[in-house]
């Protein structure tokens, strides 16, 4: 079977320092976090990073007061990703778009926010909304986008915990290259910072960070760092087939060349660092790369003690003898986006095809030696140049491991 | 509740669910869903807002008579009269 060549033509991002990528890209260069504190109903106040950006741009308030925070950050982009990729859509057959978004969970915040509200009504059911059903479906954001821009292909949202937004990506690769669309919208969206139970759940599991300074919250590799800084945020990208970008003359940011997905089979939570080490071998078997021409790994590191050590193992294993393989981690400056996670961090990376800069990772004052990797790029940024392949980790709760390799396209 | 006084309500509950909402040269005796782009999840809006204000549980044959802004008030007054 002959395989399509996959490329992203187009990035459309909301983060919860930036509205656009080229200030996202500035922002991790500088190392510049803008974790703020959220104070949420029952819960109070924790560590967050929440997302400023145009919301009115490209729909109405009524829409998005009638949708969902997921659905208005997908809008927005989807809409940037489509401008950004110069996609005219009018010249598009709307029936071959396809749309897939990843998703940690959808309708925890408007369940939440509606068993609420009829507690205002002693919990009378005539009260509960009709626009519940709509809102938490769990194609709901990929709806509200599919609406927005009169697109008739699929749109659905892929299930993955954490590697939500990589496997979204793998999926429109796969749609893409069995000709099911000519242009995909993929990526991720967390709107997780909403709901006061995900808040309460990572603390019960000791698992919520918590600092003086928010900004300093999110630690991965740190010795004292104390858990996940939750935050929402949003990240398409318009993807095709190499030959339609080139015919139609699109930027090409880079091409998807390997992409793999297992699972842990083994408990809730916790991760394990063998099946990340499969997960990274298949992907760069799928590639036709060695570990050695990986330039730079990003990686899914969260800030939870295990979490950061056993992927730092499985990367020590499959990085073994790699000496110009980089290692950073975009969390530490913008937490952790859940469902947009994999894709806005492999965003925030992409560019160092183009300017050969390694962002670094923040908060690191005490590295712990279990997590300290050879070219781990740790609160200054490098500029090795000539970067050209980057492998993107995503991992998830209930064992789902992702990733994705993606190579600079030099024509 | 006079006829005015439902007027405004009507009318403050649909510049709830859209504050751009263009309600000069509305016909008061035209469906409101047509003038003013409400689709039937506004209108299920404006049907909660009034249980909420006032307690009222609509039945949904009764619907109908909430097409127009004059409707609404003959249909409402009755129900209103002591709000």
């Amino acid at each position: 079977m002959k395989t399509s060549r996959i490329v992203i033509t187009g990035i459309g991002l909301v983060a919860p320092n930036a509205a656009n990528r080229h200030e996202f890209r500035e922002k991790l260069i500088a190392g510049r976090s803008e974790i703020t504190e959220i104070d949420l109903r029952y819960f109070g106040k924790a560590p967050a990073g929440i997302c400023t950006f145009p919301e009115t741009l490209y729909r109405k308030k009524k829409e998005n007061k009638k949708g969902t925070r997921a659905g208005c950050i997908g809008v927005y982009c989807a809409n940037e990703a489509i401008a950004d990729g110069g996609l005219d859509l009018s010249s598009c057959d709307p029936a071959r778009i396809g749309i897939y978004i990843g998703l940690t969970e959808h309708g925890t915040v408007e369940t939440e926010n509606e068993v609420y509200n009829i507690s205002q009504y002693q919990y009378d059911v005539n009260y509960w909304t009709h626009h519940h059903n709509p809102r938490t479906v769990l194609n709901n954001p990929p709806g509200e986008i599919s609406m927005n821009l009169g697109i008739t292909g699929p749109h659905y949202a892929i299930g993955a915990a954490c590697a939500a937004g990589n496997a979204a990506l793998i999926q429109a690769s796969q749609m893409l290259t069995l000709g099911e669309v000519d242009v995909a919208l993929a990526g991720g969206i967390s709107e997780s910072v909403g709901s006061f139970g995900i808040f309460a759940s990572f603390k019960a599991q000791g698992a919520l960070a918590e600092a003086e300074d928010p900004r300093q919250a999110s630690r991965p590799f740190d010795r004292d760092r104390n858990g996940i800084v939750i935050s929402e945020g949003g990240c398409v990208f318009v993807m095709e087939r190499l030959e339609r970008a080139v015919a139609r003359k699109a930027h090409i940011y880079g091409e998807l060349v390997g992409y793999a997905m297992n699972s842990d089979a083994r408990d809730f939570v916790l991760p394990y660092g063998k099946r990340q080490a499969e997960c990274m071998r298949l992907a760069l078997q799928r590639a036709g790369l060695r570990a050695d021409q990986v330039d730079l790994v990003n990686t899914h590191a969260t800030g939870t003690r295990q979490g950061d050590v056993e992927e730092c193992r499985a990367i020590a294993e499959v990085f073994a003898n790699c000496p110009s393989t980089y290692i950073n981690n975009t969390k530490s400056i913008i937490g952790h986006a859940m469902g947009a996670a994999g894709v806005l961090e492999l965003a925030g990376n992409l560019p160092s095809f183009d300017d050969g800069i390694v962002h670094p990772t923040i908060n690191v004052d005490n590295l712990d030696e279990e997590c300290a990797l050879a070219n781990l790029v740790v609160n200054t940024a490098v500029r090795p140049g000539g970067l050209e392949v980057l492998l993107n980790n995503s991992f998830g709760m209930v064992g789902i491991n992702s990733t994705v390799i993606i190579k600079k396209f030099n024509g | 509740m006079t006829s005015e006084d439902i007027k405004e309500v009507i009318i403050a509950i649909i510049k709830d669910i859209d504050e751009e909402a263009d309600f000069d040269g509305l016909d008061a005796d035209k469906p409101l869903r047509d003038q003013l782009e409400l689709d039937s999840m506004d209108f299920l809006d404006i049907v909660m807002e009034l249980r909420k204000r006032y307690k009222l549980q609509i039945p949904e044959q009764d619907y109908p008579q909430l097409a127009t802004l004059n409707s609404c008030v003959a249909y409402l007054q009755p129900l209103l009269q002591d709000a």
